[in-house]
């Protein structure tokens, strides 16, 4: 496959890992990208996800606005926000929040909702306030599924930040995929391709070690003795 | 509205081949995935395996996906062929997580009951197990459903004919109309594949609700994961 034989040729020519259009510093933006967009909308979504969690009020309305959310097609908002906010990296950023919302905020709610009722009434019947069962008791159990969450977000937010190359604002890894497609330049196009899927894979292997650790440092579950 | 007025065959016929590339992909991830969550759920020890398989081949992102794709299957570039199998290879992916889970949900009592009654294997599988596993399928088909309808329009980035083409035609001549037009189009196909599903459900099993968003035989474990598992680009 002479496709496959050029691909290598483009990993692995040292023009492609330097300069403003080499690899490290795509990577870098891509990854400037995921981070900033993640920390925006987790300041949004997990106060509201544990609120949420915590009180069970407007539980229905949470469910209901995550699985809309999930329906808008990422390349419809994208679009749509950059013809009214010009080229930039502002619609972009504003789509990739939009998108990592529905995660976070699934992952708080549903977080705490694992957590064994009456943990929690053991926690108020020893005298903690509501902010002590929360940030004591209940954070701390439902911590591996709130890092679910950021996981799934982070990952959607790597994968749309590759789609939102197709404005021509933001950098990343993306411009690879896009700006090869325009001039059908195939070696570049896959060995873009490669270099987002090994991030992609790379991120959530993180993120799987990131979770057992914090499934680890749990206080450790007692067996119950009747 | 004047543009969708002037264009009603053009929005018609990209919704036809938007139904098309994501009713394939539904259809068939549902007909692999489902023998292989019932094969998972009965061998405990390559359960994780293949589900954590399932959890590598969702994390890759989904462009990256249709461009790489051609290089392993052999097919050309701008191929719509591309789009459905990456979309079938998600919808296995997020299914078979769903269908070990369904499965699992089984009463063991009620499988040594068909067994006790005089049901072959084979015959329980199919007349005992899946029925009662139906609502868990459903459950994670529907997921399966939304998120590879708007999946889909990625496809238009590499000149898959779909809804997803008015995102790029609208975007280069400047008419938010016709972006929204897709967007409408796109949300309002997931909703009827949706409601589509749920009525079968009722049909096909009629003594079972379908699991509803509050109390649901699905752990919250499980509707998390589903949860998280609904979206990806």
């Amino acid at each position: 496959m002479s496709v496959l034989n050029d691909t290598v040729d483009w990993l692995s020519d040292s023009a492609n890992w330097s300069g403003d259009d080499g690899i490290p510093h795509r990577l870098t933006q891509h990854l400037e990208y995921t981070a900033l967009t993640v920390v925006i909308a987790a300041a949004i979504a997990i106060p509201i996800g544990l609120w949420v969690g915590h009180t069970g009020r407007l539980r229905g309305l949470a469910v209901v606005s995550t699985g809309a959310l999930r329906a808008l097609p990422t390349l419809g908002v994208l679009t749509y926000a950059s013809l009214f906010s010009g080229i930039g990296i502002k619609p972009a950023i504003f789509t990739l929040v939009l998108l990592a919302i529905p995660p976070l905020l699934a992952g708080a709610y549903a977080g705490l909702e694992s957590v064994n009722r009456q943990t929690i009434d053991a926690a108020r019947a020893i005298g903690m306030t509501e902010w002590q069962v929360l940030s004591k008791v209940e954070v701390p159990l439902a911590l591996p599924l709130i890092i679910g969450g950021i996981r799934s977000a982070t990952l959607q937010v790597v994968a749309t930040a590759t789609v939102a190359a197709y404005v021509p604002g933001p950098g990343g890894l993306g411009r690879y995929l896009i700006d090869g497609l325009a001039v059908s330049d195939y070696a570049r196009i896959v060995g873009g391709s490669v270099v987002v899927i090994v991030l992609a894979l790379v991120l959530d292997g993180l993120f799987v070690i990131l979770q057992r650790v914090a499934l680890g440092s749990r206080p450790s579950r007692t067996p119950t003795t009747a | 509205m004047s543009w969708f007025n002037a264009n009603t065959d053009k929005v018609w016929d990209l919704l036809l081949s938007h139904l098309w590339l994501s009713g394939l992909p539904i259809l068939l991830g549902f007909v692999i995935a489902v023998p292989i969550g019932w094969f998972a759920n009965r061998h405990r020890r390559l359960r994780g395996t293949i589900l954590s398989l399932g959890g590598i081949l969702y994390t890759i992102p989904s462009l990256a996906f249709f461009l790489v794709l051609p290089s392993i299957i052999g097919t050309g570039f701008l191929d719509p062929v591309n789009v459905v199998v990456a979309l079938t290879v998600y919808a296995v992916a997020i299914m078979v997580r769903s269908a070990a889970d369904a499965f699992e949900s089984v009463s063991p009592a009620v499988l040594d009951a068909a067994t006790a009654t005089g049901f072959a294997p084979t015959g329980r599988a199919f007349l005992v197990e899946l029925p009662l596993a139906g609502p868990v399928l459903l459950a994670g088909l529907r997921v399966v459903a939304v998120s590879t309808v708007s999946l889909v329009s990625v496809g238009a980035l590499i000149g898959v004919s779909n809804l997803g083409s008015l995102f790029t035609e609208g975007y280069r001549t400047d008419n938010d109309a016709e972006i929204l037009i897709g967007v409408i189009g796109i949300v309002g196909l997931a909703l009827l594949f949706d409601l589509v599903l749920v009525i079968a459900g009722r049909l096909l099993m009629p003594w079972a609700r379908t699991p509803r968003q509050g109390r649901s035989p699905v752990s919250p474990i499980m509707s998390f994961a589903q949860h998280l598992r609904g979206g990806r680009v």
